[in-house]
């Protein structure tokens, strides 16, 4: 087996805000190449927190206390930010969430999609701009050189999301990091961009980190799962094999409570209170662990 | 709406900040020697000792005892003249600020509230009025009227009131159209009582710290004027007056320039601090 | 649309030098004290005073007088300086280009100046830098360009001669000059000694009216490249592996610029106006020091085709300063 793209080892981060309140508590996962891999959970489970650590963007107040990012090789949090910038951009990518906020309003398209390319690999205005074409017609876009020309308040979200998700792609990174990239679309056009994600991931052999809070969304696109609850793991496997058969009972209760539109109303279920009081033991406990280990 | 009950605390966080305290400490002590002077100021400011002419400030070679800070082309004590120049400046401060804020906030609080005509007819007579490059109309003016404290601060009147003017225009505008005041009307509040008891305890704070920036811009304008010797007689020490000569003079006696200078700065920048103090302490938006 | 901005605005501005017209000069009319009385020679008999002023066209009705002087302006005459017996668009013409000249590299320094210091605390942010730029802005703006003309001759005469305290060039090099521009003209002929050496007047007059102006730069500009250093589309160009100082310039710069801008202009009408002093101060020949000998000597004409000047100056300033806003924005541009 080779080694994967991405390996994540026993990261732990905490706020410094909150009195040092624990966000992340030894997560692990790996991403292989030309994986897509989900990363589940709830808003406040440390999804993004990860994201942030991969991409070098931790915000003041959060501190990373322990663990390791392995990227080709390298542990991404002990690069320079020299270094660090060297990596970013060419071998790791970021698809953002907000597609009215991700784009410069006071540049062209062109200009924000050839920036990267023209920085990172040396292209010519020229060049940039016709590899950009080639892009957007990657993503379905129907009339490239005039969306090229345009400024982003010209266009509609599913255009600009297609338009990131091309500059994602654009200079064939290693990694492409996805945050939550349809949440702030429309339902009929989520599932466009789901494939397209898809497509060209696979087309480039992009792995890809798919970060969501929604099942019903990863399932249709990831290979492998990872679940996340309050920073710590709760499972972690092949998503058919966790859809199927989860084995922790928070994943459980995710699944319960994703409206699934193939099979008739059963209405939405809280998570119920026992599996609550279960999942907050078992962080205390490993909380405990922690604190007593040190 | 009365501010009452907040000023205790609103004075409590003005001493904590230390440029304010800085600040008005200064400007408290400025006032208490200009009005000190005759008592405070060492020589007699208008007493010419030809034999003792551009003789440097304590310190220096060739230095007089007695002169702290030299004497000037016609031997009078830079220092004194200094300290009676603080009388003119901050008269003008204090009653040109003061008068450029009643009558511009008087209208700018008509064009607010009354709106329709007497709105646009001010807003106009403000745009027309700005128009005009400042220390130009201020010149012209007191060559029409002719010189003096009184023209001095008319002139600044005359151009500055629209500063106030556009401010409280804006500010009872908004204040105009809150439900507080719609609820006074509809109760049966007369307009000028509304006027008066609603809107302007509100506007108010703003204006504080307008005022004592204007007074600060008017320290200026005196000065200016006194130096282009348009302002009072050339017997009173003044500030400007004393920067015109010392301009004339300074490759031979410098600390006739610097004194004044100095004095000058110091209360254009303490006013300013103050007033950025005051903005920041009792505007609730700007706090922060 | 940008015709009609202009259009509004030009109508605007029209109305507004008419009232500055008609104020300016009523107030002169009601002055007390006779120009023509301080020209005339001493011993001067009644009867010399009224033919001089029946010369001037100063003893008809002020109705009949401004509407002389009305149409005078609209076949482009402004009148005669009393002082300076020269048509008043003569003097102002000979005298402009100085101030011209004044004005715009003031404006340039402040506007680089102000700009690299807001730049340099953008970079600096939630350092000990950046309290300091922050502290020593805030003095800056308190202080008027008349108190720097002043500081900069005491520092100049005093401790550091080397720069000219008056004038605008050399005497001996005034000539061959077929403008009067002489700063641009002595660059664009080539001419680089004359031009160092006009620089070299032109330095202390030039900073003391930049220095405010870029001090109001620096805080309002540094404020607006915080805020948009913070949005999403400067973190996702920092993702892609851009330096700070590029995102800053690239991507920040042009979303912050625009309140900037519509002050500068503002300001800038300010900058104008104190040429009026600091001209003065460096007896720099320009429309600013001729504005106070003309009220000082009382000469009508020349006041009022001053005060037209300033206010259409001023005017102008406004209506670039819209256009500027106007096109900068995607948004109005492409709608």
């Amino acid at each position: 087996m080779t080694a994967p793209r991405l390996a994540i080892e026993a990261l732990s981060a905490i706020s410094l805000r909150d009195g040092n309140r624990p966000i992340l508590r030894r997560v692990s996962l790996a991403v292989a190449t030309g994986e897509v891999h989900g990363l589940v959970g709830e808003s406040g489970a440390g999804k993004s927190t990860i994201a942030k650590a991969i991409l070098g963007i931790i915000p003041s107040q959060v501190k990373v206390t322990d663990g390791r990012i392995g990227f080709e090789g390298r542990d991404l949090l002990s690069l320079s930010p020299k270094d660090l910038r060297a990596v970013l951009g060419r071998d790791i990518a970021l698809v953002p969430q907000d597609p009215s906020t991700a784009l410069n309003p006071s540049r062209r398209i062109d200009a924000q999609m050839t920036n990267g390319l023209r920085l990172k690999r040396g292209l010519s205005a020229n060049q940039a701009r016709l590899r950009a074409h080639a892009l957007l017609e990657e993503v379905q876009i129907r009339d490239p050189e005039r969306v090229l020309d345009s400024y982003p308040h010209q266009l509609s979200g599913g255009m600009r999301q297609r338009v990131l998700i091309a500059a994602a792609f654009a200079l064939e990174p290693k990694l492409v990091i996805a945050d939550e990239p349809t949440t702030a679309l429309d339902v009929t056009v989520q599932k466009q961009i789901l494939r397209l994600i898809r497509s060209l991931q696979e087309r480039h052999g992009t792995s890809v980190l798919f970060v969501s809070h929604d099942l019903g969304v990863v399932a249709k696109i990831c290979d492998r799962l990872t679940v996340l609850y309050m920073g710590k793991v709760m499972e972690q496997g092949s998503t058919a094999d966790v859809l199927a058969g989860p084995r922790h009972p928070y994943t459980k209760a995710l699944l319960a409570a994703n409206p699934r539109y193939d099979r008739p109303d059963t209405g939405l279920e809280p998570t119920p209170p026992d599996v609550i009081a279960a999942l907050r033991a078992e962080i205390a406990a490993f909380d405990a662990g922690v604190a007593g280990s040190r | 709406m009365d501010i009452g009950p907040q000023a205790p605390t609103v004075a409590a966080r003005l001493m904590r900040d230390p440029k304010v305290v800085c600040a008005g400490g200064f400007i408290l002590l400025l006032i208490v020697v200009a009005i000190a002077a005759p008592w405070v100021a060492p020589k007699d400011p208008l007493a010419q000792n030809l034999l003792m002419t551009t003789t440097p400030p304590a310190g220096f070679p060739d230095a007089e005892p007695g002169f702290l800070l030299g004497t000037d082309g016609l031997g009078r004590d830079v220092l004194s003249r200094v300290i009676y120049g603080a009388r003119v400046s901050l008269t003008v401060a204090f009653v040109a600020a003061g008068l450029a804020c009643l009558i511009g906030s008087l209208l700018g609080l008509l064009a607010g509230f009354l709106g329709e005509l007497v709105d646009a007819l001010i807003s106009r007579l403000v745009d027309v009025w700005m128009a005009f490059p400042p220390v130009l109309l201020s010149i012209l003016l007191i060559a029409v009227i002719g010189t003096g404290l009184h023209s001095v601060i008319a002139a600044i009147v005359v151009i500055d009131w629209t500063r106030f003017c556009r401010v409280v225009r804006t500010e009872t505008k908004s204040q105009a159209q809150m439900d507080y005041v719609v609820a006074a009307r509809t109760i049966g509040f007369s307009r000028p009582a509304i006027l008066f008891r609603e809107i302007l305890p509100n506007v108010v704070p703003v204006l504080i710290a307008l005022l004592t920036l204007e007074m600060g811009i008017a320290v200026v304008v005196e000065a200016i004027l006194s130096f282009v010797g348009l302002s009072v007689s050339s017997d009173t020490p003044t500030w400007g007056g004393m920067i015109a000569e010392g301009r004339q003079i300074v490759h031979e006696a410098w600390w006739v320039l610097a004194a004044p200078l100095a004095a000058l700065f110091a209360t254009v920048v303490a006013f300013n601090q103050l007033g950025d103090g005051l903005a920041r302490s009792l505007d609730p938006v700007l706090r922060r | 649309m940008l015709i009609a901005i202009v259009v509004n605005r030009v109508a605007m501005a029209l109305i507004t030098l008419a009232g500055v017209a008609v104020v300016v000069f009523v107030l002169l009319r009601v002055v007390p004290g006779d120009p023509v009385a301080m020209m005339i020679s001493p011993g001067a008999g009644p009867a010399d005073i009224a033919a001089l002023k029946a010369h001037y066209g100063l003893d008809a009705p002020l109705l009949t007088q401004f509407w002389i002087w009305i149409r005078g302006i609209v076949a482009g005459d402004f009148g005669t300086s009393i002082t300076m017996h020269l048509y008043v668009t003569e003097v102002l013409a000979s005298r402009l280009p100085a101030t011209l000249e004044l004005a715009i590299l003031a404006l340039l320094v402040a506007v680089a100046l102000g700009g690299g210091i807001a730049v340099a605390g953008t970079l600096m942010r939630r350092t000990p830098g950046e309290a300091a730029i922050d502290g020593l802005n805030s003095i800056m703006l308190a202080v008027p360009d008349f108190i720097w003309a002043l500081a900069l001759v005491l520092v100049f005469a005093v401790a550091l001669p080397v720069l000219p305290l008056t004038g605008r060039i050399d005497p001996d090099l005034a000539q061959g000059f077929a403008t009067r521009f002489y700063l641009a003209e002595s660059i664009v002929t080539g001419r680089f000694a004359v031009a160092g050496n006009i620089l070299s007047h032109m330095a202390m007059p030039t900073l003391a009216l930049a220095l405010p102006l870029a001090a109001v730069i620096v805080r309002l500009l540094k404020q607006s490249l915080k805020e948009a250093m913070v949005q999403d589309y400067v973190l996702l160009a920092r993702i892609k592996g851009f330096r700070e100082l590029r995102l800053v310039l690239q991507e920040a710069l042009r979303n912050a610029v625009g309140p900037t801008i519509a002050l500068t202009g503002v300001q800038f009408t300010f900058l104008v106006g104190g040429t009026v002093i600091v001209e003065r101060i460096f007896a720099y020949p320009g429309i600013g020091n001729l504005a106070i000998d003309a009220v000082i000597n009382r000469d009508f004409p020349l006041i009022q085709g001053l005060v037209l000047l300033f206010g259409l100056i001023f005017i102008l300033i406004n209506i670039a300063v819209d256009l500027t806003v106007a096109t900068l924005n995607p948004r109005l541009r492409h709608g």
